[in-house]
């Protein structure tokens, strides 16, 4: 055994050594070989692990060293050659793996480490993240009771609901052992215990505002925490021995409807607040945290919101029930007004009506007196009976219309009427009492003033006859002259405050009345038009003027949208009179339409034609004659002429109706084909009616074509004329049935 | 005499008068026109009436005693005396005159002659009527009364 010199002779006592390390060996090889398999039972049943290969070298490097351990067991004995060799393959071997793991593990350890700290700082912040979770959920929650609590509280708009609510709410959401609310007095210096959460009745115990704690509280927007012996927060019924609660206190502002200033926010400088006392319950340990307070001044916000609405609401719904009492008040009112507006009407119109009566008695009675024989005495005392009576009758007039005028409930009519024909009216009935007067009247009728305008023609006349009858009322002697015309832009300039608005359907008539009469004093003018002003310088007091008659020309000259005016150079110098009025322009398309004359068509009246002017054409005299003397009796002014040329010469635009004979040997028809082309304004020009005795078509057709105005047969009675006439005038067009 | 009886003569006869169809209707509407401001309207007229009657008379007889014979004149004559005589109710007149303008177309000279008579008759016997109405109309106005008119 001389080569052996590997192995040192083993000693006696060593061979329980040996043994131990034998069984040593086969232990470790044991543990070796067990450790990978567990590590790959293990890794195989994870299922992330991402050193596998570390594994891999470590379960090489476990398994060489076992192997080594194991292979040792062997050479404690003599071994062979081959054992050796194995051994030493197994210890190289062995030897690399470690060396490699070991140079692995450099990079490996590290990592694995880091992989530890990861571990440490995800926790971290998952405990981190769940502290935070508790946070909001508590926000959340403190958020949510706000808004349960707000909804509560704004879900009503009556204040107790809204103060008991809120209390209630708050005190489930805190679980509070009390919840007070202390409202300010009238007098502002003390607070008043108003509401709270247990004792059912407030007993009205108040507590001066001017305490240090209160004021502390009111001067900041957070809730205050105050010590449980201030007296707000002397509430509880003292049991004895616990601790009492926390109590914080917090401000509640009570906002007016002033304080809401447009574009401003509500201003907090109110000083006037109310005092919400909280308390958690005695004996519980409980802290108030801060969500809590958070949400403490929330709710005292909202409330004040809510009570400040409440208010407003209160506020407006009182308002509203006062208006409306004032509506109803006011609406009996006006109708009380309108039933005293009927009865005053009505009673006018009865009284006009019953005064009127005896009036036009007196008056025609008086009048038809004076037609019989009578004494001159008599006579003077039946025309002073007659003036007095016409006097009164006028005033009566006067006194309805003005009273309607100043109600306001006269209204114009709006007619199409015949301009010309109301001066002429109006002159026909001045010129009686003119003559008398031995006055010369004269109208001047412009040629560009329409024959037909749209208005008023009664008020109209009226106002004409007031004016011209005071022209010839107050001018002993001399001439009156009636102008009319239109009045032009430049005319309007030089009256006051006057501004008409020409236009293309208006026009503007200007009437000036001249008189050479007693004249009026300048400084006596303006009253002419106030009512019952009388003047003074009118030498004769005369007691025709009641005064009213200018008052109500002035008013109808008004609504006419126009004005009226007097001038006079002084006493004794005359006077004149002139006012312009809007009248409308009547359509061209509906001259057929336009009436002639005054509408009485129903009435038999022979003055219906007062003064209408007619042309008779006729060479038979006694025909001539006869139908004059029709013509004349019915009121008209009738010029007769016998034969066509002096037709001609003598018709114009004043004869309304020509009478043309056209059975006799003068050509009718001709002459109204040259009075046609004399006159081609078909509105101005007169009509032209064919009177014959025949009666077959061909007559009828010759006149039709030739454009006469219509046919009648003769003999015609006074009825038939009278008819003839309206009807023609009304429709300018007559064509009798043959 | 008697203003009533006067009245009453004056009623009856211008009935009589209208009954033997020498007034007619338009007569009455003459009557019509008289008024205050014509009182004498049916006098003047009548009274034109006569003298225009005996004027045209006078022209048809001349035109009708021309050769040769103008009828359309004498038709113009006739016809104008037609027309007045219509205008104041002289009935039979009338007729006379249509019968006489139908003679005139027909230029029936023998016609016209007879007719011219005819005429001449009617006339006046009318004017005599007439006259005598007017007369007695004259005396009641002088004795103060009304005209009784007929309706």
């Amino acid at each position: 055994m001389e080569s052996c010199n590997c192995v040192e002779p083993q000693l006696p006592t060593d061979e329980l050594l040996m043994k131990y390390q034998y069984i040593s060996d086969f232990f470790i090889a044991i543990a070796y070989f067990s450790i990978p398999l567990l590590l790959i039972y293990f890794v195989k049943k994870s299922a992330v692990f991402p050193y596998r290969w570390v594994l891999v070298q470590f379960g090489a490097f476990i398994v060489l060293c076992g192997a080594t351990h194991l292979i040792n067991l062997w050479t404690f004995t003599m071994h062979s050659r081959t054992v050796a060799i194995v051994m030493t393959t197994a210890k190289i071997l062995t030897a690399v793996v470690s060396c490699a793991t070991a140079l692995m593990l450099v990079h490996i350890i590290p990592d694995l480490l880091s992989v530890k700290t990861r571990e440490l700082f995800l926790k971290n912040k998952a405990a981190e993240l769940d502290r935070e979770m508790g946070l909001i959920r508590t926000q959340e929650e403190t958020g949510r009771h706000v808004r349960m609590l707000t909804h509560e509280i704004r879900s009503t708009l009556d204040r107790h609901t809204i103060l008991k609510t809120t209390l209630v709410e708050l005190g489930r959401t805190l679980a509070l052992e009390e919840c007070a609310l202390w409202m300010p007095t009238r007098t502002g210096l003390e607070l008043q215990l108003s509401y709270t959460l247990r004792q059912q009745n407030p007993v009205g115990y108040t507590v001066p505002i001017h305490h240090p704690v209160i004021n502390q509280v009111f001067s900041s927007n957070c809730a205050v925490p105050i010590s449980p012996n201030c007296p707000v927060a002397k509430l509880r019924p003292h049991g004895g021995k616990f601790m009492p609660g926390e109590v914080v206190a917090v401000r509640v502002p009570l906002l007016h409807l002033s304080n809401f200033q447009i574009y401003d926010w509500p201003e907090v400088s109110t000083r006037n607040y109310a005092l919400m006392v909280l308390m958690l319950p005695s004996d519980s340990a409980r802290q108030w945290h801060e969500h809590e307070l958070e949400l403490v001044e929330v709710v005292a916000d909202q409330v004040a919101v809510a009570l400040s609405h409440a208010a407003i609401l209160e506020e407006s719904m009182r308002a509203r029930d006062m208006l409306m009492e004032q509506n109803v008040a006011l609406d009996l009112a006006r109708r009380e007004a309108e039933t005293a507006i009927r009865t005053r009407n009505d009673f006018l119109a009865v009284m006009n009506h019953e005064m009127r009566t005896p009036m036009h008695a007196t008056i025609a009675l008086s009048s038809l007196l004076q037609e019989t024989e009578l004494t001159a005495e008599q006579r003077l005392m039946v025309e002073t009976i007659l003036k007095s009576s016409n006097l009164l009758a006028t005033l009566i007039n006067d006194v309805l219309d003005l009273s309607r005028l100043e109600d306001g409930s006269l209204q114009l009519e709006e007619a199409t009427f015949n301009l010309h024909s109301v001066f002429r009216e109006v002159l026909n009935l001045i010129k009686p009492v003119a003559s008398v007067k031995k006055l010369s009247l004269n109208l001047q009728i412009a040629a560009d003033l329409p024959a037909y305008a749209i208005g008023d023609e009664k008020r109209l006349m009226q106002t004409l006859l007031n004016v011209v009858g005071n022209a010839v009322k107050f001018s002993k002697e001399g001439s009156i002259s009636i102008t009319a015309f239109v009045a032009k832009p430049e005319s309007y300039s030089r009256i006051p405050d006057f501004h008409p608005v020409p236009s293309d359907s208006h026009f503007y008539l200007r009437v000036q009345v001249k008189d050479s009469g007693a004249g009026i004093n300048p400084q006596d003018i303006p009253k002419l038009f106030t009512k019952f002003a009388q003047s003074q310088t009118l030498a004769t007091r005369n007691p025709a003027g009641s005064g009213l008659g200018l008052a109500i020309c002035k008013r109808f000259v008004n609504l006419m949208e126009g004005e009226i005016w007097i001038e006079s150079e002084g006493a004794g110098k005359g006077c004149t009179a002139t006012f312009m009025v809007k009248l409308g322009i009547p359509d061209q398309s509906n001259e057929s339409k336009l009436p002639f004359a005054p509408k009485n068509t129903g009435s038999h009246v022979s003055t219906n034609f007062a003064g209408l002017k007619v042309l008779v054409m006729d060479d038979n005299g006694i025909s001539r004659s006869v139908t004059k003397g029709l013509l004349m009796h019915l009121g008209c002014a009738v010029t007769t002429v016998s034969s066509s040329e002096e037709c001609l010469r003598v018709v114009s635009l004043e004869h309304k109706v020509i009478f043309m004979d056209v059975c006799t040997g003068l050509d009718g028809y001709e002459l109204a084909v040259r009075i046609h082309e004399k006159f081609t304004n078909r509105l101005d020009r007169p009509l032209i009616v064919a009177l014959t005795g025949n009666t077959n078509k061909v007559t009828k057709e010759k006149c039709m074509r030739v454009g006469m105005n219509g046919l009648i047969l003769k003999p015609v009675s006074v009825e038939k004329m009278r008819g003839v006439l309206s009807e023609l005038l009304e429709r300018r067009v007559l064509f009798e049935t043959l | 005499m008697d203003v009533i009886q006067w009245q009453r003569q004056h009623r009856d006869h211008q009935a009589s008068m209208f009954r033997e169809g020498f007034l007619d209707d338009q007569f009455i509407q003459l009557q019509k026109l008289q008024d205050e401001t014509s009182p004498d309207f049916v006098i003047e007229v009548i009274t034109m009436f006569f003298a225009d009657s005996e004027n045209l008379i006078n022209n048809m007889k001349q035109a009708l005693e021309q050769t040769p014979v103008d009828f359309r004149q004498v038709d113009a004559h006739v016809h104008q005396y037609k027309g007045s005589s219509a205008s104041v109710g002289a009935a039979r007149v009338k007729n006379v005159c249509v019968t006489f303008r139908n003679f005139c177309d027909a230029q029936n000279l023998e016609g016209c002659a007879r007719c011219l008579q005819q005429l001449q008759h009617e006339y006046s016997l009318l004017k005599s009527n007439l006259q005598h109405l007017f007369g007695l109309q004259q005396q009641i106005q002088a004795a103060g009364g009304s005209i009784p008119t007929i309706e």
